[in-house]
């Protein structure tokens, strides 16, 4: 029983995790294409590829930035409520 | 018996994972949103202070925005619940 729970539990979580991979590969994708990929031709240039490669890694700086301040702010308003409360 | 513990303690791990989803949901649509305006010209090795802060600026920002909403909404409200029912 407890086994089973741990596999749906784990199940449960790989799930969330692979979507938030994907939509984080799916918005890196799409930003970064409109950044990089001015004008298509035949085939990706080393340059495109330069920029591409540069690109996913400042979109993942970004979402940590971006998850870095959205937490402080979270943990920052929660502090000051519980003041409050007090 | 043990069943329904078994139930509870799924439900409550169910409704903390959706929660974390909810939140990374956020996270990913803030992150799009301001990538672009953040970012300008042909993304570099590294951020600039300026993209750093823009970007964290904007997640406060954002945020103050959302509670100055809310507040103001409050405002009304009460104000349409003691007053004589008019929008300040």
């Amino acid at each position: 029983m407890a086994s089973r729970k741990e596999a749906v539990m784990n199940a449960v979580k790989n799930e969330i995790a692979l979507t938030n991979a994907q939509q984080l590969m799916n918005s890196a994708n799409e930003r970064c294409y409109k950044a990089c990929i001015t004008k298509p031709g035949t085939s990706l240039s080393s340059g495109e590829q330069t920029c591409l490669s540069r690109c996913l890694d400042r979109y993942m700086e970004a979402f940590n930035i971006v998850r870095r301040t959205y937490m402080t702010r979270l943990s920052k308003e929660r502090m000051e409520d519980q003041a409050n409360v007090i | 018996m043990a069943h329904i513990y078994l139930q509870k303690e799924l439900a409550v791990f169910l409704e903390k994972q959706q929660a974390e989803a909810r939140l990374h949901q956020s996270i990913h649509n803030f992150t799009g949103i301001w990538f672009v305006p953040c970012v300008t010209g042909t993304p570099s090795t590294r951020f600039s202070r300026g993209e750093e802060s823009c970007l964290s600026n904007c997640v406060e920002r954002f945020l103050d925005t959302s509670l100055f909403m809310v507040r103001k909404i409050e405002e009304q409200r009460s104000a349409l619940e003691n007053g004589n029912g008019k929008f300040t």
